[in-house]
């Protein structure tokens, strides 16, 4: 089957996000779309899946036009999508979820029997390992997105779209995806593989359509060189790498010993992990997404329940203390979400750049708030930041993610600090605003303030850290430098020690002076 | 009121088999709360059952005089009774303190029973008369589960597919106000219960059309939809209703069934097989609900779309039409509720007659975790509480009647505050569904 998107423009009021695309998907062929975060991609895709109806254009199967007013009549026509965001019903078992809309029934009864033996076969025939009996939400991400595909092909998907699907991965199950596409791809199913990793792109792609800012910016080979794709998707030379000195902390200002979160369930979230920060040293904490260091920052930051063990700032206890108590002993955090968690999205700019020092005599007097400082305030941090917008005075919500983000960071470096904790400081930034935070983190660290910094982008880990901690299933696997190949980490990712995976090498006693904890596993 | 310590059973997660193998090493939460409730039980029944206890026996009547089976009363001193019930309480809160984590069912069920036969048995014996029949207690329960029943299946049939219903209350007294008067004007029971069928899905039509199309928040249009479904029958009662009772608001009643040869059966006999023929309409529609939910292609999508609505869509599931029917369809099985009023209880509408039980019938709902047949058991639970009130105001018991009154909503209270432990309700309910 061939698909073609011809002229496709798509519009959210006044917001181009798709400009004129013209796209052709041939028939046994990996086809990647690589663009930042926002190209407009998987706007795209929702277009082809007929979750939106482009603004104009048209899409043709086989020469064909077609509309589709909904997914089912996009998978009635073999187009089959795998979410970014898994779209499974958590509390259902595996085979509902892959009967849901496309039931098989036994006179007016469900007939789920049908469902697991189609399941049996297509798992039996890739190799997915997938119980058909299995609950959704007990399931590691990597079978969920098995389960997904297995949506797809039950459906008799013969394109499939797959959005951002190794951003949940670890570095092993995205080789395991990989294969699986070439496998597929080699039984006849045509793939559009959605991604802005310039590695996994070449590595398995027939073709390479690059989108910026909703417009295609060229289709090459997947031999083109990484710089190029990497120039193609930026719209100008970027360097990925942050110029810093290397650090030269020693000492420790941050001590956590033995901290365990224990969920509400009893999950053990973060299980007995200890390390320390040095003054004016980067720890990047690595690892898919959900292994505990969500947890392991909220902990710090008093955000979270049933925690026990230490956390020791300048020696001073902060674990059982209130998130004020935390936030005035110093400690800035940035959470990972900034649409719920970090800002206020109808408050102003300037409301809220003071959303946790609103009590400051700086800005208060009595039970009232003095605007013309807070303005002030504001004024100065969107100059400083670079923050892009129309008025201070403007609901944060109009402002681009980039931007929102670098209200937070502004927010939370205007305090003297002596701890920075980022969760995820770059997710849905462009690369400029990257950049310049980047560079905002290093500056904080050069002051001499130990900085935590979690990704589950091992690129910004490797811009940022100065001691990689890689977290696995809420252990901490152990505390490498910065310099350790990409390989090693990937494989302490997915529950290999530090101990396992690196040869007794004399880095351990030139690090001996700033490190004392070494590696800890439970 | 929880900490956490490893327990010593934790395992830890296999570390080979890292692709497959289900993520975190889990350890319990300790949590003191069913050891504190228990205690709190354990302590009302050392101070009312044990320590207030009555002098002498309470006599439990297994047959009536007319009952083609006899059974030997059942005697029991209430004193002693007291006494068994707060030492095994006692020793329940003991456990669970032990324990220090959520309780097991049977351990929940023994609690239970042990409290209501304990609180019946103080109950009766401060009556003047202090003996009972159990088939009139069970058989009154019943009755008044009836109602309930019908609107927490009602209830059920929204939330399950995402649409919060508070409205159960306006569904119950509009239905029992289309019966009253339906079955008056055109002098047939059966045209009644249609009536009530289609008053109360109008009521769910305009909850259906200002939550799911005009995304209104789902309690606030519930909440004023009582109001005005109890103004509306209100003013209509008092205009026109009354001054011409016999024209308007004197129903037939519907058909009385007593099934030959089960009906003799001692106890359960008369409660369950002889009854209004509601009764046993109630039965089969819990009994559909149930396996429509749990075993059919609507069930499996109504399920879906209560949990994640994106998914259902995205594999071509029409969530709001889904969503339309089934509110619907709620108010079609609360509505049979409502027509139990005015063609079975008594033969006429008055003025807010439901008088709250569709808020009961939610908590049921709540109580039942959003299962028919947990709801089924927590609407018996309230009609037995309630029918236990009016049967101690008989039998001329020295507790004032206002406390008994209160008593099936201090069930309500403890049941879904969660003595039994918080229960997970469909994750999208309540929030509307926009296509983007």
């Amino acid at each position: 089957m061939k698909l073609e998107l011809r002229d496709i423009t798509k519009k959210f009021g006044g917001f181009t996000a798709n400009q004129n695309v013209n796209l052709t998907v041939e028939p046994h062929q990996i086809h990647c779309l690589l663009g930042e975060n926002g190209a407009g991609k998987s706007t795209l895709m929702n277009v082809l899946y007929g979750l939106y109806e482009p603004t104009s254009g048209s899409i043709e199967i086989d020469g064909e036009p077609v509309t589709f007013s909904g997914p089912g009549e996009a998978m009635a026509a073999g187009i089959g999508m795998v979410h970014q965001h898994f779209m499974l019903v958590p509390v259902f078992t595996v085979a509902e979820n892959v009967a849901l809309g496309n039931e098989a029934t036994k006179g007016v009864g469900l007939d789920l029997n049908t469902t697991r033996n189609r399941i049996r076969e297509i798992s039996d025939r890739y190799g997915f390992q997938v119980d058909p009996d299995a609950i959704v939400e007990d399931l590691p991400v990597g079978v969920q997105q098995r389960v997904e595909i297995i949506k797809a092909l039950v459906r008799e998907a013969e394109v499939l779209i797959l959005d951002e699907p190794t951003a949940v991965l670890t570095p092993k199950e995205t080789d395991e995806l990989l294969n699986i596409m070439r496998q597929l791809r080699d039984n006849g199913t045509s793939i559009v593989f959605i991604s802005h990793k310039l590695r996994e792109v070449k590595a398995v792609s027939d073709v390479i359509t690059v989108i910026r800012r909703g417009k295609v910016e060229g289709q090459v080979g997947p031999d083109t060189s990484t710089d190029e794709l990497a120039a193609l998707m930026v719209g100008r030379d970027v360097s990925l790498t942050v110029d810093k000195e290397p650090s030269n902390a020693i000492g420790s200002a941050l001590e956590v010993t033995d901290l365990t979160v224990v969920g509400e369930n009893g999950v053990v979230l973060v299980d007995n992990v200890s390390f320390a920060v040095a003054p004016g040293e980067i720890l990047a904490v690595a690892g898919v997404q959900g292994n505990g260091q969500t947890e392991l920052t909220e902990a710090l930051v008093g955000l979270a329940d049933h925690v026990s063990g230490s956390i020791k700032l300048e020696g001073q206890e902060l674990a059982g203390r209130g998130v004020r108590e935390v936030l005035s002993a110093g400690v800035g955090f940035v959470p990972e979400d900034r649409s719920t968690e970090g800002l206020v999205a109808p408050f102003s700019v300037s409301e809220n750049l003071v959303l946790d020092r609103y009590k400051d005599r700086e800005f208060a007097s009595g039970p009232s708030l003095k605007l013309g400082a807070m303005r002030e305030n504001a004024q100065q941090a969107v100059d400083s930041y670079d923050i892009r917008t129309g008025s201070v005075d403007a609901p944060v919500s109009t402002l681009s993610g980039g931007n929102q983000q670098k209200v937070v960071i502004a927010r939370e470096l205007s305090r003297p600090l002596k701890l920075f904790v980022a969760s995820q400081p770059t997710r849905g930034v462009d690369v400029g605003s990257i950049e310049f935070i980047h560079k905002r983190i290093v500056a904080e660290r050069d002051k001499g303030v130990p900085v935590i910094i979690v990704s589950t982008e091992l690129d910004e880990v490797y811009a940022l850290a100065d001691r990689i901690a890689v977290f696995f299933h809420g252990r901490l696997m152990g505390i490498v430098p910065a310099d350790t190949p990409r390989e090693t980490l990937g494989r302490m990712m997915a529950g290999e020690t530090a101990d396992e995976v690196l040869p007794p090498a004399p880095w351990d006693d030139s690090h001996d002076q700033q490190q004392h904890e070494g590696t800890h596993t439970a | 009121m929880s900490t956490t310590t490893p327990a010593p059973e934790s395992s830890n997660a296999p570390q080979e088999e890292l692709s497959t193998a289900a993520a975190n090493r889990t350890v319990g939460v300790r949590t003191f709360r069913p050891a504190i409730g228990l205690a709190i039980l354990a302590l009302v029944a050392l101070i009312l059952f044990a320590l207030n206890a009555a002098d002498g026996s309470v006599e439990f009547r297994l047959s009536d005089s007319g009952d083609a089976i006899q059974l030997p009363n059942l005697s029991v001193p209430v004193t002693a009774y007291g006494w068994v019930v707060t030492v095994a309480l006692a020793a329940l809160a003991v456990f669970a303190a032990v324990r220090a984590r959520s309780l097991p069912r049977w351990a929940l069920i023994l609690a239970g029973f042990f409290f209501v036969t304990g609180f019946l048995v103080w109950i009766v014996g401060t009556a003047q008369t202090p003996s009972i029949s159990v088939t009139a207690l069970l058989a009154g329960s019943v009755a008044l589960a009836t109602p309930l029943i019908f609107g927490s299946l009602g209830g059920l049939l929204c939330e399950r597919s995402g649409v919060v219903n508070i409205a159960i209350e306006a569904q119950l007294l509009f239905g029992a106000f289309s019966a009253a008067v339906a079955a008056t004007v055109a002098n047939n029971v059966w045209v009644g219960l249609l009536a009530a069928v289609i008053g109360s899905m109008l009521v769910s039509l305009v909850l259906a059309i200002f939550s799911i199309k005009y995304r209104v928040n789902q309690v606030i249009v519930g909440v004023v939809l009582n109001v005005l479904v109890s103004g509306l029958t209100g003013f209509i009662f008092a205009t026109v209703l009354q001054p011409n009772a016999a024209d308007f608001n004197s129903p037939a009643r519907l058909p009385h069934i007593t099934i030959p040869v089960l009906s003799e059966i001692p106890v359960i006999g008369p409660v369950f097989f002889d009854q209004s023929i509601i009764g046993y309409i109630m039965y089969v529609t819990v009994a559909i609900v149930w396996y429509a939910l749990y075993r059919t292609r609507w069930g499996l999508r109504t399920r879906a779309v209560g949990e994640h609505p994106k998914a259902a869509d995205t594999l071509g599931v029409s969530v709001n039409a889904l969503r339309v029917r089934n509110v619907l369809m709620g108010g079609a099985v609360a509505g049979l509720g409502g027509a139990f009023y005015t063609l079975v209880s008594v033969s006429a509408f008055t003025r807010d007659m439901t008088s709250g039980a569709g808020y009961i019938a939610l908590a049921a709902l709540i109580f039942g975790r959003w299962n028919p047949v947990g709801a089924l058991l927590a609407s018996l639970l309230f009609g037995f509480a309630s029918n236990l009130e009016s049967i101690l105001s008989f039998l001329g018991t020295s507790v004032p009647s206002q406390f008994l009154a209160m008593l099936p909503y201090i069930v309500t209270i403890l049941a879904v505050a969660g003595l039994v432990g918080a229960s997970r309700g469909p994750a999208a309910s309540g929030e509307p569904y926009v296509k983007e």
